[in-house]
């Protein structure tokens, strides 16, 4: 049968193959601005509800005016022009060996095994110019997945928590996907980073102390996730890293340096 | 031309005699993933509701040259197209929602009732019914997946598109929602409620045993 000759099986597929190809490549073409758009919005929206000040309905573009997005050398601390923060993905710089550096297996809570030599950083300034709120970006291992999220520091003493969100995780929805639930990221508002040691104190707990509240222990501890053990371990574990010497750290105390106190170490 | 091939038939049949979850029980998968919520339901429902009646249109207008030994590869890669097309207008235009469907826009090409109507139907037939076969098959999926994703949305988190529908004892009313009715398994207990009960209306769709 004609039908089924090997001639014609090579004119079916070679057609489809163009006719498929065009669809899908002008499509691409077509849409990919506004995709862009949407993804940096997404972006934004997300600093945004990490620095506290998202609401329904605001003007994520106009809102973000305040901010400034900054390039800072992980290793030294220090602020950066090596790469463009506006077309610089720090998600494939943490995979690029170039990009990246190993980290020790004994240091690395996270269970990160690479984190990128750059990190975008974000800098809510207030009316007069000066800085309010640091915005970082942070990810790490939960039960199932790798977690992205953002975290904003108070840039007065760079260790009040002012925000926190998690923007992109596959943990259990109900359990561990309960990272992204308002209720519980706003426990985080307000709690202390830092000890007095400059050491991450900052954890998860299955029974915070319900003491009173000026209790100091109370400012390190945040409410565990109900039924999600080890995606709330993984969010211990990854502020343990990423906010210590090897994180952000350096970073921060160069910060509070350049503000005209000495850090606390 | 026979009974069965009566446009109104063709295009109403597969909503409750011929559903493609209930009767046929294709599709299950992603029916179990997206139901938690109504919305995300009804997005993947419009979804393979557009990718299965074009799907099966574009294979029955080819399906005289397609070579019987190519014709699954050729079935898929035009459903795959199409399926990439919704996924890239969604990127586009819902952003918040393509990232909630996340994989499963994906995996419409992987829906059994896409591919089943494609070389059930589409191979035979011609291009106008098996349009509206496709779309009727889509109606099918919709209208199972709407109905599990208004019981478990309504029991697992109180609401109805987002919308807060009995008052949540966390948020100081009286309910207390069943986070079973969150996670997939759930939807098996529905869908399996929904086959029983649509059998015992039509008793012809009961398998012979």
């Amino acid at each position: 049968m004609a039908r089924d000759s090997i001639k014609q099986i090579f004119i079916v597929t070679i057609s489809l193959s163009v006719v498929c190809s065009l669809v899908i490549s002008s499509s691409a073409v077509r849409l990919r601005s506004n995709q862009q758009a949407n993804r940096i919005a997404e972006l934004r929206r997300n600093i945004l509800i990490a620095a506290g000040v998202f609401e329904k309905g605001i003007d994520v573009e106009a809102a973000f005016s305040n901010f400034e997005a900054r390039m800072v050398d992980l290793e030294t601390g220090e602020f950066t022009d090596l790469e463009d923060p506006a077309t610089y993905n720090q998600r494939s710089a943490a995979k690029d060996p170039d990009q990246s550096i190993a980290i020790p297996r004994k240091r690395d809570y996270g269970d990160i095994r690479r984190r990128e030599k750059l990190s975008l950083v974000y800098l809510a300034k207030g009316e007069d110019g000066s800085i309010e709120q640091v915005i970082m970006p942070f990810y790490g291992k939960g039960l199932f997945s790798t977690l992205y999220g953002f975290l904003s520091l108070d840039a007065h003493d760079f260790k009040t928590v002012r925000g926190l969100t998690y923007y992109e995780h596959g943990e259990t929805p109900g359990l561990g996907g309960e990272v992204d639930l308002p209720r519980w990221k706003a426990i985080w508002i307000g709690k202390s980073l830092y000890n007095e040691e400059g050491e991450v104190a900052l954890h998860l707990i299955k029974t915070p102390k319900m003491a009173a509240a000026s209790d100091p222990a109370l400012a390190y501890q945040v409410d565990a996730l109900s039924g999600a053990t080890l995606t709330s371990n993984g969010v211990t574990n990854m502020m343990r890293y990423w906010f210590g010497p090897d994180g952000f750290k350096p970073f921060l105390d160069n910060l509070k340096a350049l503000k005209g106190e000495s850090p606390d170490e | 031309m026979s009974d069965e091939d009566k446009p109104s038939k063709v295009l109403l049949g597969p909503i409750f005699n011929n559903n493609p979850i209930a009767l046929q029980v294709l599709g299950i998968c992603s029916a179990l993933a997206v139901t938690s919520k109504l919305e995300t339901s009804l997005v993947l429902s419009v979804c393979v509701i557009f990718v299965c009646a074009f799907s099966n249109l574009g294979v029955s207008l080819i399906r005289t040259q397609i070579p019987s030994v190519i014709r699954i590869c050729v079935q898929i890669s035009i459903i795959a197209t199409l399926t990439i097309l919704v996924d890239e207008i969604l990127k586009a235009y819902m952003f918040t929602l393509s990232k909630q469907l996340s994989v499963f826009v994906g995996l419409i090409i992987t829906n059994c009732i896409i591919m089943g109507r494609a070389e059930g139907y589409a191979m035979r037939k011609g291009p106008l019914l098996s349009f509206l076969d496709g779309l009727g098959n889509g109606f099918g999926y919709t209208i199972i997946l709407m109905g599990v994703g208004f019981l478990r949305e309504l029991t697992g988190s109180g609401k109805l598109f987002g919308v807060e529908v009995l008052q949540l004892k966390a948020e100081g009313g009286w309910y207390s929602p069943n986070g079973l009715m969150l996670l997939p398994p759930s939807a098996f207990f529905i869908i399996g409620f929904m086959i029983w009960a649509l059998r015992t209306w039509k008793k012809d769709q009961v398998d012979a045993s």
